[in-house]
């Protein structure tokens, strides 16, 4: 695991959450941990002005018009033309103060950000859609059963090269 | 969010994944990831600065090109003053109840899905 450098004296949000459950009796969070297990690291096959990039985030990003989401397990997705007006995006989230999103929704979804490098050249192009769901889905079993499998689908499908995830 | 980004790199796709969650992050230890050190919400940067947040993911996707070690975490951005932290070490319960249905920013946002998806916009998965 990398370990954060000491000057940085991030906010250890494993520990708040666990000190935070205890002091209310709450049974303690078990976390994915895949410290011990160097992740895959795939060969970037293009420069990145060529490639392709795919946006995923998880704030609970809709467009005014689609289906909002539940707070509870919601393993579905929503998909976003990266044409969109940035003004008909929303935000719906449990666990995360949305004061910043709603008043810009590039703090959680930077499409406005990756629209201006696609047009100035320094990326390829953006997948005619992005991806969105609600983070904070606890059960590991249902986000590996029900999200990842067509997820994974679906990025490979836009022919992305890169994908670029923002959780909250 | 780590999950997905391992799943998806096994998947031949290479993938970098923003982070204010330092220990989250290297727990669940995506193939690479740019730090932001702000305050949850606010991952791609601070609200209304384009140009803070084009540097940002600008940087975060270099990554891709740049990190060799699986696992990798870089700070990418910065200049957030740091008074939130104390708030955030504070041992409270910030989440709200988790409702089974969907739910929406605004009531005309509920109506616009309504008259899309009918029923579908209220209903329990």
């Amino acid at each position: 695991m990398q370990r954060p450098p000491i000057d940085l004296d991030v906010v250890d949000y494993i520990q708040v959450t666990a000190d935070t459950y205890s002091s209310l009796g709450y049974d303690s969070y078990r976390w994915a941990d895949n410290s011990a297990e160097p992740p895959t690291l795939a060969a970037p096959t293009k420069p990145l002005d060529q490639s392709r990039v795919v946006l995923i985030a998880s704030g609970g990003i809709y467009r005014v018009g689609d289906v909002g989401f539940t707070h509870k397990d919601d393993t579905t997705f929503r998909e976003i033309p990266t044409d969109v007006p940035t003004d008909e995006l929303r935000v719906t989230h449990f666990a995360y103060d949305q004061t910043n999103a709603r008043e810009d929704v590039n703090v959680v979804f930077p499409i406005d950000a990756l629209r201006a490098l696609a047009t100035n050249g320094e990326l390829g192009e953006l997948a005619e859609v992005a991806l969105t769901f609600m983070g904070g889905i606890y059960s590991q079993r249902r986000l590996g059963e029900s999200l990842i499998p067509p997820l994974v689908e679906r990025v490979q499908d836009l022919e992305a090269d890169i994908a670029l995830l923002v959780p909250v | 969010m780590g999950l997905i980004a391992r799943a998806l790199e096994a998947a031949g796709v290479a993938t970098v994944s923003l982070t204010s969650a330092w220990t989250i992050t290297a727990s669940a230890n995506p193939p690479r990831a740019a730090f932001t050190d702000f305050p949850l919400g606010n991952t791609a940067g601070p609200p209304r600065e384009p140009g803070s947040q084009r540097d940002i993911i600008r940087h975060a996707l270099e990554l891709i090109g740049s990190a060799t070690e699986p696992g990798t975490i870089v700070q990418v951005g910065g200049g957030w003053p740091t008074e939130w932290k104390a708030e955030a070490r504070e041992l409270r319960d910030h989440r709200s109840p988790r409702e089974p249905v969907p739910q929406y920013e605004r009531d005309s946002d509920r109506q616009s899905a309504i008259e899309n998806h009918g029923d579908k916009a209220l209903r329990e998965l």
